[in-house]
């Protein structure tokens, strides 16, 4: 994923170089040469139709598969009475009867907060150490052994670890967040420093302009959108593991109401909450991925 | 002549490669004066970049010394200014903020926002960019770009310009107008120039003395040709010209008689 960008990064200068007599032909994704628009919107389209189709028939085969499933499995309920069970959910998502019985949406709400935070202090510790680590050899050597070690390591392992420390089960699920979070924000900061052009870096040599300078006009810009890929990739994996991790810790959340439900038997209210869960991080996932092309520099870096 | 700017003293560069030292350079000797228009050409991977390079101190030669005004040339700095051959504006910034990041760290010090701005505008207007402020790079065509590199080194006011390859990217016809574009403001300016070229037509149209490299490994300055042409120059004047044809004849003879590739 960030060897992604990398190779992006690399093969666009160059590309918009060669085709540099007429006005940037190289960035179709800004500009459209004006000259034939017909066919290719008429092509647009139909790819577009085609994918839509594709889309259709398979979130259709994957409901036709529930069906089955919930014809020939005895108390496993089916999409007509799960439906019913998502109106009933959805008419009043923001009821509060107490801390043990609040709506659908306060749990998602909660759950959105923890990894907010969690996540949030991953960033602030994570992309100055991924500079840190991006700039300085020795730094990299550092840390290369310990990440390469802790990083394989399930979250959840570190959650005994937040509740003896922090003696809450609140700040041990925030913990458990920051933990996932923090490893692809160092690694994707600090590669994203190593792939700073020599010739953005020359720049500021020939400039001779102040560390200062250098870090906040060149090397954080040319830095965004690989912060932005690990941004992503954090937040990702912090949705994964926020319903587990409150599936053990309790308290207001979309992963503890999953396992309220399941000592209720309502299985239908689990289904609904897996497609919530999944609708969120489609979201989550959807808008950075706009944020991340916003700050893309139209191809260019 | 005045005491020269730049001084090459016996320079050499070695690269040292996982395949072992590679020496690109070996005995160059160079004087550059004040005002003088200077072209590098020679084969490609001759090792042009590499001596322009340790001009500008982005490299530091492995034997001899660069001097600048007589002082070692230990890195490089805006006295220097570099036009690099593709072009390295910062995509983040507009042309006006590309060209102002380099006119406040010269006289950030001494002039104020204003004046700041004055300047930026006047480098971009030099190079007819004035239209182009507040685009960036991306929606701009490759020769405005260079464009406005050039406007970004000038707008420093260096003492030395160093180009290397600044218009090798760019089609003829581009090509030719900023060549003219150049003149003008080498004439207003009288700034003294390094220039890198393969194009024998560039480097005798614009130089006052061609410096011609042998071919790598271990390249050295195989010949320097002086060309004297009236200045202005003009391009058209100068196709019929029989001084102009015997120059380029001259530079065409060294890099495709003497020096021609070994097995290309
Ligand atoms: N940093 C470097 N490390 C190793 N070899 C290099 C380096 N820079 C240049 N070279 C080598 O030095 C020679 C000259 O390169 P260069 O100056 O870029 O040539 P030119 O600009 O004339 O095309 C080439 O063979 C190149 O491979
Ligand atoms: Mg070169």
């Amino acid at each position: 994923m960030s060897t992604l960008t990398l190779s992006a990064a690399d093969a666009a200068p160059e590309k918009v170089d060669k085709a540099a007599p007429a006005a940037t032909p190289a960035t179709p994704a800004t500009h459209t040469p004006p000259a034939a628009p017909a066919p290719r919107s008429r092509g647009f389209s139909l790819q577009w139709l085609r994918t839509l189709i594709a889309a259709v028939s398979g979130i259709g085969a994957l409901v036709a598969v529930w069906w089955m499933v919930a014809d020939t499995v005895d108390s496993f309920p089916g999409p007509i009475p799960t439906w019913h069970a998502a109106v009933e959910l959805f008419a009043d998502p923001f009821y509060n009867n107490g801390p043990n019985d609040m709506g659908i949406g306060w749990n998602v709400l909660y759950s959105l907060e923890r990894v907010g935070i969690g996540f949030g202090l991953a960033a602030l510790v994570g992309i100055p150490a991924g500079f840190l680590v991006g700039r300085f050899g020795f730094m990299r050597s550092a840390s290369e052994p310990v990440i390469s070690l802790l990083r394989p390591v399930s979250p959840l392992a570190w959650l005994p670890i937040g509740l003896l420390v922090f003696r809450d089960a609140n700040l041990a699920a925030i913990w458990v967040i920051f933990i996932c979070s923090i490893w692809p924000m160092i690694i994707n900061t600090a590669a994203g420093v190593r792939a700073v052009p020599q010739d953005y870096l020359n720049v500021a040599r020939v400039l001779a302009l102040s560390e200062w300078k250098i870090v906040t006009r060149i090397l954080f810009p040319a830095v965004l959108p690989h912060i932005l890929t690990g941004v992503r990739l954090a937040v990702g994996t912090a949705w994964l593991v926020i319903v587990a991790a409150e599936m053990l810790t309790g308290g207001i959340g979309i992963g503890f109401w999953v396992w309220d439900e399941w000592n209720n038997l309502s299985v239908e209210h689990i289904l609904v909450a897996i497609l919530v869960i999944g609708v969120v991080g489609l979201a989550l996932e959807y808008a950075l991925l706009w944020l991340a092309k916003r700050f893309s520099y139209g191809g260019t870096v | 002549m005045n005491a020269p700017i730049v001084k090459v003293e016996r320079v050499g560069m070695r690269f040292d490669t996982n395949k072992g030292p590679f020496v690109a350079l070996r005995d160059i000797d160079l004087e550059i004066a004040r005002g003088e228009f200077v072209s590098l050409i020679g084969h490609s991977g001759c090792g042009k970049s590499t001596l322009l390079n340790l001009i500008a101190g982005l490299t530091l030669p492995t034997e001899g010394v660069c001097l600048c005004n007589g002082r070692e040339i230990g890195g490089p700095g805006p006295e220097r200014a570099v036009v690099f051959q593709n072009h390295s504006l910062l995509p983040w910034m507009t042309c006006f903020e590309n060209v102002y990041l380099a006119v406040e760290r010269v006289f950030g010090g001494t002039e104020s926002k204003a004046q700041l701005k004055a300047r930026t505008r006047a480098a971009l207007e030099m190079v007819h960019m004035d239209h182009a402020l507040q685009k960036y790079p991306n929606e701009i065509s490759g020769g405005m770009k260079q464009r406005v590199g050039i406007a970004r080194a000038f707008a420093m006011e260096p003492q030395i310009l160093l180009m290397d390859e600044p218009f090798g990217a760019l089609d003829a016809l581009t090509r030719a107008s900023l060549q003219d574009e150049l003149m003008g403001v080498m004439a207003k300016t009288g700034a003294t120039v390094v220039m890198v070229t393969h194009d024998v037509d560039e480097a005798v149209l614009l130089s006052n003395r061609v410096v011609m490299m042998t071919n790598g490994p271990a390249a050295t300055i195989g010949e320097i040709l002086e060309v004297k042409l009236d200045t202005p120059r003009e391009r058209l004047k100068l196709a019929h010209d029989p001084a102009f044809a015997e120059y380029r004849a001259a530079v065409m003879e060294f890099l495709y008689q003497k020096q021609m590739k070994k097995a290309a």
